[in-house]
């Protein structure tokens, strides 16, 4: 607005247009009630619904527990007689340890195989776009189909196992998915297959955030590139870790789908994990008491490994 | 145009009081500054004037009409703010015209007000741009114009210049002057610089912790502070101060005696000054005199630290007794070294004092105290 | 991280070879499954039977994608998947939409016009991202009965909503609290109110959060599995559950090839999702694993 021409001089209120004169004080009051009221009535249904179906929905089903409800839901309280027979049902044990083998091994290999593609593709690596779309697509698909497809390709009798006979490896033998005490590794490597492309791409964005200035004083400190990783960069990728073996943890407690597509829970009850045990007894065998006891289970497990996380994101929420 | 009165504005958030009782007659065409240091309540007050805050108690009026429930778009307003705050996904020609369409003015009479004050600013060349396309200076320059175009009664400046670096700083400065001559329109302004308070200002208010301190034309603050707060607030390098205690209240002015032993003489008015009360001496860094035919107002110091800034040189001196070094501003070519003790003379014209409570003895001289 | 240099020793360029090797090893690793899918569904059965996993069809023919569609059996009925495809499309287009649009004008009140237990209300809803469903399938069946919603699709569309309402509305909140709020001033004293702001400014501003919260509300609903076995029934189960009972429940003879198909047409929705918003898809996996 340097040399102001002149013929450009405002005429503030000559002529038009001029905004609207200051209005009635009641009239304007009822337009400050709405922006102050309006916000509240509009996030009014979310707050219910999430009170109502998050918090509500967990206490009745706390409350369901405690009842001796089967096919249909009775309301007198009886105590934690359906947790007892939770605690002494074999086959609730059985989905259980299924659980811990399953999920420990998938949170493990998913953590491992993300950081090594990660840490791979952090290297200037031509077509890396290319290879990380590769890795990621699985993440798009149901678990359903993810189960179909991994279903077809273990098949004793006509997938990879033929395959090897066909190439000349008549001995080789890859029957896990019907073998009682090695089909839960089959859900094992169909759920790496899909999520470790997930961790992949959480190890690599945090890569990417790493400040570039520390490692090359590292570099100037004389660190060679493996050490630079090992004492560098991976331990501060520890927030990733941390996200990452959350998101993990959540998807395996509450695995459903990619069972019941893979193996069906079975052969026999082989890969029965708590989620199905809670849908069948809940919703087929007309053991709702049960069903909601072992839901409350599995919401316990979800929070011991979910609150401390929470707690500790909470509190760096607030100090920043 | 219009006068803006506040009475007894306080503001609260729930238990806490943030803005503590202000009182202020803005004159209609005045420039006026609020100043003052980070969370002293300066952007609160000016958001309530906006009406983007709601006042808790007290009155406010623009143009002679009551505005406490008027909201922001009925107070004849427009403000600038220090992110530009202006909407990322539509032109410059948008952002100026979205306050008109919304007000239900034709699209001609729109299209003429905008170009209007896009000539004014001198950015008719860029109203088809969007935002992200533009400089930070015509990022400022477009956030003017949005305020023009609404032909406001008051305008308002939430640290305009703030995101803008030192050189465009200085300029946009003086466009703004330039802009308040030309509309005549009352402007408040709220900034932390006192430097940018002193330069546009007609009268500074000077705030601190929602209270205003003392409210006057930025010669008047320099030469007359009302407390210690204004004192040290107005100037830069900021005024020395050293604690003394009254020796003589005489026709001339008060006597202090330094705790080095040093005796200095203060042109102000003695009223209320009583021996041995115990004051504060204030002298600002460009007041020193180093000349040596006077015996009286005189006090030593050793240099720890020479600042050569070209057009001047800054000594930084120990003074036996007091808290702090005090800052001196002598000529480019003084030639004091670190270690080297200097005698100084602090002319009574150019002492300040202040009570016990803060408060400034009248100040005699009134020394170029011409506006 | 990229500017680690290479000296271009022979060890160096061993370990290089070696590192393009594993990642094209895991590549093979991650595209068998889909190429497998894919040839499978263009064989005949006598073909997969006979033929191994990896040999290209011999005569591809549609014909195995066309018995799926129309005509395999899930379950008792024997229509094909093509009935359960539209209904996952009605499911998904409403619960979609419903649920970007509620997460986006929550997310504006809890960036822009925070009250008292705004921020409480937020934490509440992130704890329930958390929630493995199973907590409150029990009383949401108990719920939609005493409701007497009938519809499968309606169903689905209500519960979709609700559950899908936690991420939607982290996502539009943590994109609305980077927009400095005096924009919102600005508007205000422009003369727009709480709607006009949100249409006219917030709204046009967040497309590139309204893509990444699209794609995943598309890719979580399309991809369920849990709701849709729990709340529907019969006619009205989404595409997910009749996959599985074309694969689990068909008695006799195996069709391999129709059931590839039929995973495939599963899959293309959100593999066409995942192919032209990748990039959203990316962030909205990431944002989600932040917070979530």
């Amino acid at each position: 607005m340097s040399p102001s021409p002149s013929g450009a001089q405002l005429t503030l209120h000559e002529g038009s247009p001029s905004m609207p004169s200051l209005q009635t004080a009641s009239a304007s009051r009822f337009g400050r009630l709405v922006d102050v009221v309006l916000p509240k009535i509009v996030v009014a249904p979310t707050m219910v619904a999430s009170l109502v179906c998050f918090y509500g929905f967990v206490l009745w089903t706390a409350w369901l527990s405690l009842t001796e409800s089967r096919i249909l839901p009775k309301y007198e309280i009886v105590g934690l007689v359906q947790y007892q027979e939770l605690f002494s049902n074999e086959r609730w044990w059985a989905a259980m340890k299924n659980l811990g083998v399953f999920g420990g091994l998938f949170i493990f290999f998913s953590l491992a195989v993300g950081l090594l593609l990660a840490v791979f593709l952090d290297q200037k690596i031509r077509r890396e776009g290319a290879l990380r779309t590769i890795y990621l697509y699985p993440m798009a698909l149901s678990f359903i189909v993810t189960g179909t497809a991994w279903k077809w390709m273990l098949n004793p009798g006509l997938g990879l196992e033929k395959l090897m006979h066909d190439f000349g490896f008549s001995d080789f033998t890859f029957d896990w998915i019907v073998n009682p005490d090695m089909a839960i590794y089959t859900v094992v490597i169909a759920g790496v297959w899909q999520s470790s492309g997930f961790v992949m791409a959480l190890f690599l964005a945090g890569l990417r955030g790493i400040d570039d200035a520390i490692i090359k004083a590292a570099q100037v400190d004389g660190a060679n590139l493996p050490t630079i990783y090992r004492r560098i960069v991976i331990p501060s990728l520890r927030p990733v870790f941390f996200s990452a073996f959350m998101i993990l943890a959540h998807i395996a407690i509450k695995s459903f789908d990619l069972v019941m597509a893979l193996t069906n829970a079975g052969p026999g009850l082989a890969t029965d994990l708590p989620s199905i045990f809670m849908y069948q007894h809940g919703f087929n065998r007309g053991q709702l008491g049960l069903g909601a006891a072992s839901a409350m289970i599995m919401l316990a497990t979800a929070a011991a490994i979910v609150v401390p996380f929470l707690y500790s994101e909470l509190r760096s929420q607030r100090r920043g | 145009m219009s006068d803006v009165v506040l009475r007894g504005i306080r503001k609260a958030y729930g238990e806490i009081q943030t803005i503590h009782g202000v009182d202020l007659d803005i004159r209609d065409g005045e420039f006026i500054v609020f100043v003052g240091p980070s969370g002293c309540g300066k952007s609160t007050l000016l958001r309530m004037i906006a009406g983007l805050e709601d006042i808790t108690q007290g009155e406010m009026l623009i143009g002679g009409e009551r505005v406490n429930d008027t909201p922001p778009a009925k107070r004849g307003v427009a403000m600038v703010f220090q992110s530009y705050a202006l909407y990322p996904h539509m032109s410059v020609y948008d952002n100026m015209a979205f306050g008109l369409k919304l007000a239900g003015v034709g699209q001609n009479e729109t299209r003429t007000a905008v170009e209007r004050a896009a000539k004014i600013l001198q950015i008719e060349h860029l109203l088809d741009r969007k935002p992200k396309a533009l400089s930070g200076g015509q990022r400022q320059r477009v956030a003017i114009g949005r305020a023009i175009v609404r032909k406001p009664n008051v305008f308002l400046f939430d640290e305009p210049l703030s995101n803008l670096d030192a050189a465009l700083r200085v300029q946009m400065r003086i466009e703004i002057t330039k802009l308040h001559r030309e509309l005549a329109t009352t402007m408040i302004y709220v900034t932390h610089d006192q430097v940018e308070a002193m330069t546009l200002a007609d009268r500074i208010v000077v705030l601190q912790a929602g209270k205003v301190e003392q409210v006057g034309a930025p010669l008047e603050l320099y030469h007359h502070p009302a407390n210690l707060f204004v004192a040290g607030f107005i100037g830069s390098p900021k005024m020395n101060f050293v604690d003394a205690r009254i020796s003589a209240v005489e026709q001339r002015g008060i006597t202090v005696q330094l705790s080095d032993g040093s005796s200095v003489t203060a042109a102000v008015e003695s009223a209320g000054a009583s021996v041995g009360a115990k004051v504060t001496l204030g002298i600002r860094p460009e007041h020193f005199c180093f000349d040596t035919e006077d015996a009286t107002n005189r006090i030593s110091g050793c240099v720890m630290a020479v600042e050569q800034l070209g057009e001047a040189t800054y000594l930084y001196l120990e003074v036996q007794g007091a808290a702090d070094m005090l800052v001196v501003r002598a000529d480019a070519a003084h030639p004091a070294r670190r270690g080297e003790t200097v005698q100084l003379r602090l002319p009574a014209e150019r002492c300040y004092l202040f009570n016990e409570t803060g408060l400034a003895y009248q100040r005699r001289a009134a020394v170029e105290l011409s506006k | 991280m990229a500017d680690l240099a290479y000296h271009q020793t022979p060890a160096a360029r061993i370990g290089r070879f070696g590192i393009y090797a594993v990642l094209a090893l895991f590549a093979l690793y991650y595209l068998a499954p889909l190429y497998v899918m894919v040839v499978t569904s263009l064989k005949s059965l006598e073909e997969v039977r006979n033929g191994n996993l990896l040999a290209l069809p011999a005569a591809p023919s549609l014909e195995a994608w066309s018995t799926a569609w129309s005509s395999a059996c899930t379950g008792v009925e024997c229509s094909g998947i093509q009935g359960y495809f539209w209904n996952s499309i009605k499911m998904l287009v409403p619960a979609v939409a419903l649920s970007t649009l509620i997460g986006a004008v929550n997310g504006y009140v809890l960036a822009m016009w925070r009250f008292k237990g705004s921020d409480l209300f937020f934490t509440l809803l992130m704890i329930g991202c958390f929630l493995p469903f199973q907590v409150v399938i029990l009383p949401m069946a108990q719920m939609l009965g005493f409701l007497g919603l009938e519809n499968g699709t309606a169903r689905l569309v209500l519960v979709h909503t609700i559950y899908g309402l936690a991420f939607t509305t982290m996502f539009f909140r943590n994109f609305y609290v980077t927009i400095p709020d005096e924009l919102v001033k600005a508007a205000r004293i422009d003369g727009a109110g709480f709607l006009r702001i949100f249409f006219r400014i917030m709204l046009p501003i967040s497309l590139p959060t309204i893509a990444v919260c699209v794609i995943w509300q598309t890719t979580q609903i399309w991809n369920d599995f849990l709701f849709g076995v729990v709340f529907s029934a019969g006619e009205t189960q989404p595409m997910t559950v009749a996959l599985n009972n074309l694969v689990n429940t068909s008695t006799g003879v195996k069709h391999y090839n129709v059931e590839m198909a039929a995973a495939i047409i599963a899959a293309l929705p959100t593999l066409c999702v995942y192919a032209f918003g990748g990039k959203y898809f990316i962030r909205g996996l990431t944002a989600g694993a932040v917070k979530g």
